[in-house]
This record gives C-alpha cells, structure tokens and sequence, in this order.
C-alpha cells in the first residue's frame, strides 16, 4: 500500500511542474499588464510605467521570473497581489472556504441525487423512469452553467421571491467568522435566523453547481450498474437467496462503485471550473470570483498563484480518489 | 412419497426483439433425494434455462410456465419471491460454470460464505467463522482459515469452484445443481471436482443435478441422464441404459463424438448447429442434422416412445428390436 502510494505521488511530480509554466505563462499571454489596469483611464506616463514594472521585477527576462517564481514556491511563497497587497496565500485561503462550501454542498447534492437515480434506472432499464432520468441527465449535461443559474434566480428569486438572488447569508447577519464556512458560523453565532439565511443563500448555487456533477453521476453510475448487473458474481448473490436490496445495493453497487468514484473524483476540477461562473453569478465571495477578478485586473501573483493552488487541490483530491480506490477494489491494492 | 423435485410440461419463452423464442419446450424432471441426475446437450439446448427457472434466477423478460413445479411440498408456480428466496440458497442451491467470475472481486471468502449462513441460519459472527472454515475444509481447501480472508482473485479456477461449492453446500441443500461445473477448468482439475461433488452427495444425501455437455462427465457422475436437444429433452434414460443402447439418434451421435468410443480416425461429428430463433424447422427439430431422418421427420412432429425405448422424442428409435 505505501508502495501504491509513493508511486501515485512520484506521478503527480512532472504534473506538478506542468501546472507551474501554465499558470506562470497563461496570465502573460493576455494582453495588457497590471499597472496599465492600475492606472485605468487617467493614463500613466512611459518613464513612470518602466520605473513601475521594474519595481515589480516585470522587466527582467521571462525565464528569469519564472524562476523566481518557481524559487519562491518551493520556499511557501506566493507572493504578494498586486491590487491589494496582501499575501496571495491569505488572500487565497480567507475567500476558499467559501468556494469550498459551495463545492461540498454541490458535490453532496449531485451524489445524493445522482447515485440513486442512476442505480434506478440500472434496475429498471427500458422503464419511464430511465428515460426519464436519462433524458434529464442529458439536458442537465448541456446546459450552459450562466444560464441555468440566471434562469433559476428569474424564477425563483424573480417570479416566486423564494430564495434571496446572490450572495451567502442576509445583511441582517453580522458575526466573526470562525470558520469560514458560513453554515457553521451561522451556527455558532446563535442569532436567530442566521442558520436558516445562510441555507436559503446555498440553494441556488448548489444547484447550479451540482448539476453537470449530478447529469455525470447518474449516467456513469447507470452505465456501471448495468454492466455489473449482468455478471456472474449477481447471479451468484440472488442464487444464495439475498434479497434484492442486498444484491443491488452492496453486491453490484461496490463493484460499480469502481468507475463512479473515479468519475467523482474527476468532477471535483469540473466542480472548481464551475464554481467561477457561478460564484460570480450569484455573487459569491469565493476564490472563483476572485480569480476572474484577479484575472481581469492582470494580478500576476495573484492569478499564478491562485491557479497553482487551485490545480494542486484537484491532484490532491485525485491522489485522494486513487487511495479510495484501491481500499475499494482488492485488485488494485494486492497488485505488487 | 413424491419427488424432492417434480417438475412436469416445464416451458421457458423469453421475449426478444424478434418474437417470442422458447428456450425450454415441455421438460419433465423428477429428482429424488440422494439421487444424481446429468442432463446433457449442446450449447443452446436450454439445460442451464431449465434449471435457472426452477431456481427463479431468469431475467424478467422470461415466461416460465409449467403444469407441475414442486420442490420438497411447495409448489415453487405459487410462492411469492420472498418466500422463494428461503428455499433458494438453503434448500435448493445452484453452482455455475465461470467459478471465477461467479465469486464477487469485492469480498472475502469468508465473507462470501459467511452470508447465507447468516441469512438463512442467523448464525453469529463466531459461528459463521467456524461453519465456514469446516466447509472449506470439507471442499478440500488447505488452510481453510487463511484463506478466509482471501480476496477471489487471489484463488486459482479449481480452488474458486471449491469455494461456489462451499457456499452452495453451506446450509446443507436438498438439491445442488451443478451447471457445467468443470467446463472452464483445467483437466485434471475437472476430475478433482466431480469426485468432490460425488463424495458429497455421497456424504449428505442430498439430490444432485448435473449440468453438462461432456459425455465423459456424464458416464462418472450419474444415475440418470436426461438429453436435451434445441429445448426438447429428446431421451430420458439410466445411465447404463444410455451408453449400451441409446435410442435417440441425436444420444447415438453425441456418444460416438466421444474419443474413446471413436476408435482411430478423424473423430465423426454431428454437422451444423442447434437451431436458434427463428429457424426452427418442422417436424423434429433434430431433423437437418439427422442421418436417419426421412420426410415424416420433416413434417410431423415426432411422438415420446415408451420407457422401453428411453422416452426418445423420435419417429426411428434406434436399438428398438432390442427392446422389442
């Protein structure tokens, strides 16, 4: 199992390298640089803009900044944001538990509603039911992020004033966090209503974040159940005379389970994509606003550093994904 | 005293997109305690059909009807599928031909065996222990309480069929069937199995249905031989019966396909193949493939001769001036 292990992180080395140029390059192939953002439209003279550069270190030769930045990281240091000044790091870590709990909520909403869907339809295949929950898996799958969730808030924040439009709890509320999360911090903060506020705010969002991660799951937990209801070992299982529940549930359910929590695991960078577009459309003070932010004021620290950290959570979670499936599945975890 | 297992006008229709196909055409069994029953065909012969029906295991795009459907006093045509899952299992219990695939990647051994123990006795954690490892003992595992704790993959083909048998016997059934149980395993492994299954259905009394297509495994295990040709069981015979005067030609072609009856020579062979859906022929449904058939066979449908003439499905039975 260490063997496994050491294996799977000695992978994630060259990635780990890769995801440092991207992120380092990508925000300098756009046009435009940050004290030209800074300045805004008042301008700012040629001298005062080569002095300004300078200062940042922007003017040195690109391979001779990305060391530095590679440098720096390898010592913990992100840097500081251009904008506000503060450690990129910080920056990073007082906005992600908001994107995090958004994330938790959506992934726990996609499987709690995905899993069972999908076994269903396995189970009854051909019926209403499967093409029913198919067919809105296909539509979930395709629809555009921006769009669904502008609709959702036409209906039901607009039309039916059922939810609050944007952002994570009432102005009403106002506590320290401790946290970060805000349901908990609603909680702990025992004012009235709070909790209650901030779960009205999550709903929404959760949606409009969970769906593509539901449409995914149910699909591939459909597909991975049909193929496992056909083998021998269910045959076996109904043949000892286990009821049905039983059967499905724990005898083709953790064989399928194999494919599912890859796929899982593989939604949690489409979850973190996701999560920019909604945070932003419902205003959600989360890192994924903040990187279109960041990104649009051409905040290098704050954009390289975000990305990197950003795709070091997903190869962290997929390291995760792959421990999780070898506890799974025996033949992975004896193979030598 | 009735049969354990009575089974009469069995017929099995499964629906597909092409029509309705009948895999199982009218079947009869009786299998009485402590007996050893072969039924034997080609591929496609309905055997496995036959015996996943009684045991209830068909998809639902099945349509099993009989006139008679009992096993040890319940009429299995009336039970509910809660009431069917305590007797399957436990009294009545079934081994395939994949041993490999049929264990499940998932779980132990010991947890495999473990779990109709405790559905069906209720037995504790410490008493399915013990009960399992007596049963690996009784199959002829080696250190029956290591490998408790074995995953499926880390068995051999002979020692996974050990295992299915261990399960299968562990609430001490009435009736095992066998379903091809030594086809996908080696040679001399397959020799080890069936002498296994024969001590202990020797051991316990208890009724045992043999699935094959292997003559060979025929003539070592049974008592009785059922032939079961495109659906039809085309002769029923004992089994001394069957290999010194088989009445069916159909029996007659698959005994001379056996190596050591062939003497020296290409072996001889019975052409084509059993028909599927959809090409049925007339008459006998053995009539294409038929040395002796005439055009009576390809017109009527031939009648069951008497027990004298093995209750061959057959307008010629051959060998009948022996019986005669």
């Amino acid at each position: 199992m260490l063997r496994f292990l050491l294996n799977r992180i000695a992978v994630l080395l060259p990635t780990f390298i890769g995801v440092t140029i991207i992120s380092f390059l990508f925000i300098r192939l756009l046009p435009g640089d940050p004290i030209e953002l800074l300045a805004g439209e008042r301008g700012v003279t040629p001298e005062r803009h080569a002095q300004l550069m300078h200062m940042m270190g922007f003017d040195k030769p690109i391979w001779q900044q990305y060391l530095t930045f590679v440098g720096d990281v390898l010592q913990g240091d992100l840097g500081q944001s251009i904008v506000t000044k503060r450690p990129v790091f910080d920056e990073f870590f007082t906005l992600f538990p908001a994107t995090l709990e958004l994330s938790i909520c959506a992934i726990i909403f996609a499987i709690a509603i995905g899993l069972p869907a999908g076994i269903i339809a396995a189970v009854r295949r051909g019926s209403v039911f499967d093409h029913t929950v198919m067919a809105t898996a296909l539509t979930g799958y395709s629809m555009p992020i921006f769009w669904w969730g502008l609709l959702l808030i036409i209906v039901f924040s607009g039309t039916l004033g059922w939810t609050p439009v944007s952002g994570r709890i009432s102005f009403m509320f106002f506590f320290d966090q401790v946290t970060g999360f805000m349901l908990i911090d609603s909680l702990l903060s025992g004012q009235k209503g709070a909790f209650a506020s901030a779960v009205e705010h999550l709903i929404l969002p959760t949606i409009v974040l969970g769906t593509i991660p539901l449409a995914v799951i149910a699909r591939q937990t459909r597909s991975a159940m049909l193929e496992v209801l056909g083998e021998d070992y269910v045959r076996t299982a109904r043949a000892k005379g286990l009821p049905p529940s039983r059967v499905i549930g724990l005898h083709a359910l953790r064989n399928a389970m194999i494919p599912v929590i890859t796929t899982i695991g593989l939604q949690v960078g489409v979850l973190l994509a996701g999560a920019i577009l909604t945070e932003t459309i419902f205003s959600w003070p989360g890192v994924g606003k903040w990187m279109i932010d960041s990104v649009s004021r051409r905040d290098y620290p704050a954009v390289q550093g975000g990305l990197l950290l950003i795709a070091s959570l997903v190869m962290l979670v997929n390291l995760t994904v792959d421990i999780l499936y070898g506890l799974i599945n025996p033949r992975i975890r004896h193979r030598r | 005293m009735p049969a354990l297992l009575d089974i009469r006008n069995l017929s099995v229709t499964f629906e597909t997109a092409q029509g309705p196909f009948r895999a199982v055409d009218q079947v009869d069994f009786s299998v009485d305690t402590g007996e050893r029953l072969a039924i034997v065909g080609e591929s496609g012969s309905g055997k496995s059909v036959a015996m996943l029906a009684v045991m209830g295991l068909l998809p639902k795009t099945a349509t099993v009807t009989a006139d008679v459907m009992a096993f040890n006093g319940h009429d299995l045509r009336q039970l509910d599928a809660r009431s069917r899952r305590k007797i399957i299992g436990r009294d009545m219990s079934m081994i395939f031909q994949e041993p490999i695939a049929s264990l499940n990647p998932c779980f132990t051994v010991g947890f495999q065996i473990g779990e109709a123990l405790k559905t069906h006795l209720g037995l504790d954690r410490a008493a399915r222990r013990k009960r399992s490892i007596e049963l690996l003992e009784a199959v002829g595992i080696p250190e029956p309480a290591q490998r408790l704790s074995a995953f499926p993959h880390q068995l051999s083909g002979g020692m996974s069929q050990r295992v299915m048998i261990a399960m299968a016997i562990s609430c001490q059934p009435k009736l095992l069937i066998a379903d091809e149980p030594t086809t996908a395993l080696d040679v001399t492994i397959q020799a080890q199995i069936l002498e296994l299954l024969i001590n202990l259905q020797k051991d316990t009394g208890m009724a045992l249905v043999l699935i094959t297509h292997d003559m060979g495994v025929v003539a070592e295990t049974a008592e009785r031989v059922v032939v079961q040709y495109a659906g039809q069981q085309v002769e029923r015979q004992s089994i001394r019966g069957l290999f010194e005067a088989p009445h069916h030609p159909y029996t007659a072609a698959l005994l001379a396909a056996l190596p050591e009856r062939a003497g020296r020579g290409r072996l001889p062979q019975i052409p084509g193949v059993v028909p599927g859906l959809g090409d049925q022929p007339d008459g006998c449904l053995f009539n294409p493939r038929c040395g002796y058939a005439d055009d009576r066979c390809r017109r009527v449908v031939p009648p069951r001769t008497g027990p004298e003439l093995g209750e061959a499905l057959c307008h010629y039975p051959i060998n009948g001036e022996e019986a005669a």
